[in-house]
């Protein structure tokens, strides 16, 4: 298969950026979109231009790592996938594919097709843990029994591989799907019962200073999600911060 | 040669942990403040050390390569964790953990760290519960468990296929919990390069800035490596893209051992190779032979016919497959461990039984599994006379939420339904039980230098079991580094900042520019990963599920001259002061080709076989494994010597078993 690339090259957070074109055939439809690219590099390493720099790391699409904007989509057409995962055979020979970065003001641009997501990081930091100590002395772990669906219920929500396609994909680029789905695992157990306020407090107040947009309900998010977290989580969030920012005001 | 002290402590077997604890010296609350702990890598090891440290009081600086602690390598993890909890009430417990990942390692692995591992599990359970981490639950509430290769009790705790990730996402949350109070500091995005050691003690580490591309001194009273493991030494493999030896590779050249090189773990079940540009394998978790059959077609014209896509497997009939794990191990059948699994594979598609179109694959076929489960949910729903279709339905809903992520996993990369027609799957490299050499405390052959997790050998022998590695690497990081570091640091109150403006410092930053400034300056013009590409055929081929004397030799040649071709004709893009994939890459393929010659040479020495360690000269008529204890019960420590990987020396460290008997590994 042959494509026309248009892909983002930027050379770091004060350059402003371009599109540049690019040739690539030897392509087979079984290779990733991401083999597509190493393909890409080797070229352009021959051609004597800097290779594309992009983050991925597993290309199982657990690690969250790769972010692409493929022709307008969040880790490009398919559902429930994740730019590592989608495969050539999707796209049809002689394609023009275009690639983007994730664009969010909370997700500057590192390099080319790489972002810097450490906004999540900081808001996870802000609450998105039980406190409990490494000791070796808890209750044993079949003390407390949980519901099944309860427990089934948190690990959907806990899932969220941290990969930024809610915020990229949303207008107001809000990451309330990915905060409301740490929220929502531990609301739904009962051992992040106990911090339950401050952590729904804490996380948001984090998520609006590191500049994410407010949520409007469009449920785009919700739709390229690679994990398929469910925008009930984030009314489950809003009710949780609903409730405790009435009892403390 | 020299012997190696693993100071093990006195004491019978199950007293040994609790003794040892009982005499570590403490350290005040107001001193630990005054201790500096580097954490490099923050995967399960890494992330659990390092909160656990500064839980503790420690200073800790965390270090690793991707751009955030929650994505280590650890989060492919998919299968589960084990733990001696009992709660099947099938007659597990801590000496049967501990015996089974023993035998399981084939009787390469040391006693007392393996009983201390199968001691601690049960606490891993309950610390990660009361996390938050979601493991599956049955109806009742209570936690749910399933079985893994080569054992026969449930044990293990799984969250879907997702294992891992859960886990790791536990780890990461405990972190940042300590990150948000100031006692981490993190460095995500940031790679060692070198590690710096003053007076014969680990006193830092130099880390490249991946995003800036300026070299950082660090420094610490004490250095732990949570690397994880080099399998991407075989360039494919299902570790992630960028797994690498660096770390422990530094270290190795600064004087920690390197223990068992060439135990590589190749596991049965993963998507097989399709072509030349494919980067990675994909892993189809371990726990789908609990209800998938392994098959060949048992005639040679059927196997020709499905390559050639005349036949398809559907078309044949119990009596024309061969499901030759059942057939040779009829005790374990499809669930003996993964390197008997994986060279009954090979067998089988060597002898020309292989059914893709490259002649590597097997099936994995669920359509029993899927029948059974299908009439037991009619029977449990009071359907009588189900119809095949109806069976068939219900079998596949069950199939689904046991293994979905997996099936649907499989059928995005291979665009064929599993629920159908039978999964291929063919043996790839996964993990490394070899590893830097540790004693019983995690301590490295450098004082004040710990391994911990898949980067050091301790307890998997020459074969790891299923769902003992995100064992290990808790235990490891929440439950034995926070007391044996304790010890070491205690000597450390009255040292005060170790700084870094020492020559020790200085040189090794030298030495990182260098290198990278060499690369940079290389006038070749052939990218890396070409070169890691020809490096991971000569392994796969002479280093892989089988070795032999002349092979193995015919490696060493072959990487060297690899080596010498690298260095002339490598072209890396770009600059130092920038972010540069192409550069860290470079580095990381260099150190694998020196780790490569290491590996063969240490297999080499080998002259027995033994778990994920086949040497053709020693193996049965029926083709099983022949391990040589009288010989080879040992640890084999290489120390670096003479500038050249090659020129290693050997030193051994006996293995002595005063609580299981060596007796061959039957599965049958
Ligand atoms: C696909 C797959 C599935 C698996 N499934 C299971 C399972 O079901 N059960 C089980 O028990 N085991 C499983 N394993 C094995 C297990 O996942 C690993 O052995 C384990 O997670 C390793 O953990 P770790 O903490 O030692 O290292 P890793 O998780 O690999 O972490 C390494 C860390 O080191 C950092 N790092 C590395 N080099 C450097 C450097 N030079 N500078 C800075 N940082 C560096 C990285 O950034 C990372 O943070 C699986 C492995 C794979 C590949
Ligand atoms: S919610 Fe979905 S899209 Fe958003 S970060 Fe998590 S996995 Fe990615
Ligand atoms: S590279 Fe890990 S999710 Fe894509």
């Amino acid at each position: 298969m042959k494509f026309t690339l248009n892909v983002w090259r930027q050379n770091g957070p004060q350059d402003k950026g371009r599109m540049e074109t690019y040739q690539v055939d030897q392509v087979s439809d079984d290779m990733s979109f991401l083999e597509m690219i190493d393909v890409l590099n080797e070229q352009l390493i021959h051609q004597n231009i800097d290779p594309v720099v992009f983050d991925h790391d597993c290309r199982e699409g657990i690690c969250g790592m790769c972010s692409m904007f493929i022709n307008g989509e969040a880790h490009g057409p398919g559902r429930g996938v994740t730019t590592c995962q989608l495969h050539m055979r999707e796209f049809s020979d002689g394609d023009t594919i275009t690639i983007e970065p994730f664009r969010a003001k909370a997700f500057p641009i590192i390099k080319d097709l790489m972002v810097d997501r450490s906004a999540f990081d900081r808001i996870i930091q802000a609450g998105g843990f039980v406190s409990v100590n490494t000791s070796g002395n808890l209750p044993d772990a079949n003390a407390t029994r949980i519901e099944k669906s309860h427990a089934d219920a948190a690990f959907d929500a806990a899932t969220c591989i941290g990969c930024g396609a809610c915020v990229a994909t949303c207008k107001n680029a809000s990451a309330m799907l990915f905060t409301s789905a740490k929220v929502s695992q531990f609301a739904l157990l009962p051992q992040g019962q106990v911090e339950a306020s401050e952590r729904v407090l804490h996380m948001v107040n984090q998520m609006d200073l590191e500049g994410f947009g407010n949520c409007t309900n469009t449920g785009a998010c919700e739709v390229e999600c690679p994990k398929g977290i469910s925008i009930e989580n984030i009314a489950r969030m809003n009710r949780e911060y609903l409730s405790v920012s009435l009892t403390t005001k | 040669m020299s012997s190696l002290n693993a100071h093990i402590p006195e004491g019978p077997l199950a007293d040994k942990w609790t003794h040892h604890k009982a005499k570590i010296p403490l350290v005040s609350p107001a001193n630990k403040r005054r201790l500096d702990v580097i954490v490099v890598g923050t995967g399960l090891a890494g992330s659990a050390a390092a909160a656990s440290l500064a839980e503790l009081g420690y200073n800790v600086k965390a270090f690793c390569f991707q751009d955030s602690p929650r994505r280590a390598h650890s989060i492919a993890a998919q299968g589960g964790i084990n733990a001696a909890k009992n709660y099947q009430n099938d007659g597990d417990s801590t000496f049967r953990l501990f015996y089974d990942t023993i035998k399981g390692g084939d009787y390469r692995s040391r006693e007392a760290n393996v009983h201390r591992l199968a001691e601690v599990s049960a606490s891993i359970i309950d610390q990660c519960v009361a996390q938050g981490v979601p493991f599956a639950r049955d109806y009742g509430g209570l936690l749910d468990n399933r079985s893994f290769g080569g054992v026969q009790v449930s044990r293990t705790f799984y969250a879907k296929g997702q294992t891992g990730q859960q886990l790791l996402l536990g780890a990461y949350s405990a972190l940042s919990r300590q990150v948000a109070k100031g006692r981490v500091q993190m460095f995500a995005r940031h790679e060692m390069v070198e590690l710096v050691v003053v007076d014969g003690k680990a006193r830092g580490i130099i880390a490249r800035d991946l995003v800036s591309g300026e070299l950082e001194r660090h420094s610490a009273h004490a250095v732990l490596l949570c690397t994880g493991g080099y399998g991407n030494v075989f360039y494919l493999s299902t570790n992630a893209m960028g797994s690498n030896v660096t770390a422990a590779w530094k270290a190795h050249r600064k004087g920690a051992y390197m223990a068992n090189p060439c135990f590589t773990q190749i596991h049965p079940t993963c998507i097989p190779v399709s072509g030349h540009f494919q980067s990675k394998l994909t892993l189809m978790s371990e726990s789908l032979r609990n209800d998938g059959r392994i098959w060949v077609p048992k005639k040679k014209e059927d196997a020709e016919a499905i390559r050639s896509g005349k036949k398809k497997p559907t078309d044949l009939n119990e009596e024309d497959r061969d499901y030759y794990l059942e057939r040779r191990y009829p005790a374990f059948g499809n669930l003996v461990p993964r390197d008997v699994a994986s060279r009954a594979a090979k067998e089988r598609c060597d002898a020309g039984f292989g059914i893709n179109k490259t002649g590597e694959a097997v099936y994995l076929d669920f359509a029993s599994a899927i029948e059974r489960y299908g009439k037991e949910d009619a029977h449990v729903q009071g359907i009588h006379h189900p119809t095949p279709e109806k069976i068939r339905a219900l079998g596949e809903a069950i199939v689904e939420s046991k293994y979905g992520n997996l099936f649907q996993m499989y059928e995005k990369i291979t665009a064929q339904n599993p629920y159908k027609t039978p999964m291929m799957i063919y043996p790839a490299v996964h993990y490394t039980m070899g590893g830097i050499w540790v004693d019983y405390n995690l301590m490295t052959t450098v004082p004040g230098l710990f391994a911990l997790g898949e980067a050091n050998f301790s307890d998997h022998g020459a074969n790891r079991l299923g769902a003992s590695a995100l064992m290990q690497g808790l235990a490891d990081g929440y439950f034995v580094a926070p007391y044996t570091v304790g010890t070491y640091l205690a000597d450390d109150i009255q040292t005060g900042k170790i700084s870094t403006d020492s020559p020790e410092f200085a040189e090794a930053e030298k030495t990182a520019r260098d290198r990278m400034e060499g690369f940079l300056n290389s006038n070749g013009n052939t990218p890396v990963e070409v070169f890691h590409r020809e490096l991971g055929k000569i392994m796969w081929d002479q280093c892989g599920m089988a070795r032999s004397e002349t092979g193995l030799k015919k490696a060493i040649t072959d990487i060297r001259a690899l080596r010498e071709r690298f260095y002339k004709e490598v072209k890396v893009p770009g600059k130092m002061h920038e972010m540069n994939p192409e550069l860290d890459k470079a580095g990381r393929v260099a150190d694998f080709m020196e780790l490569g010659e290491l590996m063969c040479l240490d297999a080499l020495s080998r002259e027995e076989s033994c778990g994920g360690h086949f040497r053709e000269e020693h193996q049965s008529e029926e083709g099983e494994a022949v391990r040589r204890d009288d010989d080879f019960a040992y640890v084999a420590a290489w120390e670096f010597a003479d500038h050249d990987p090659g020129k290693a020396k050997l030193h051994k460290e006996d293995l002595v078993f005063e609580n299981v008997k060596l007796i061959t590994r039957s599965y049958k």
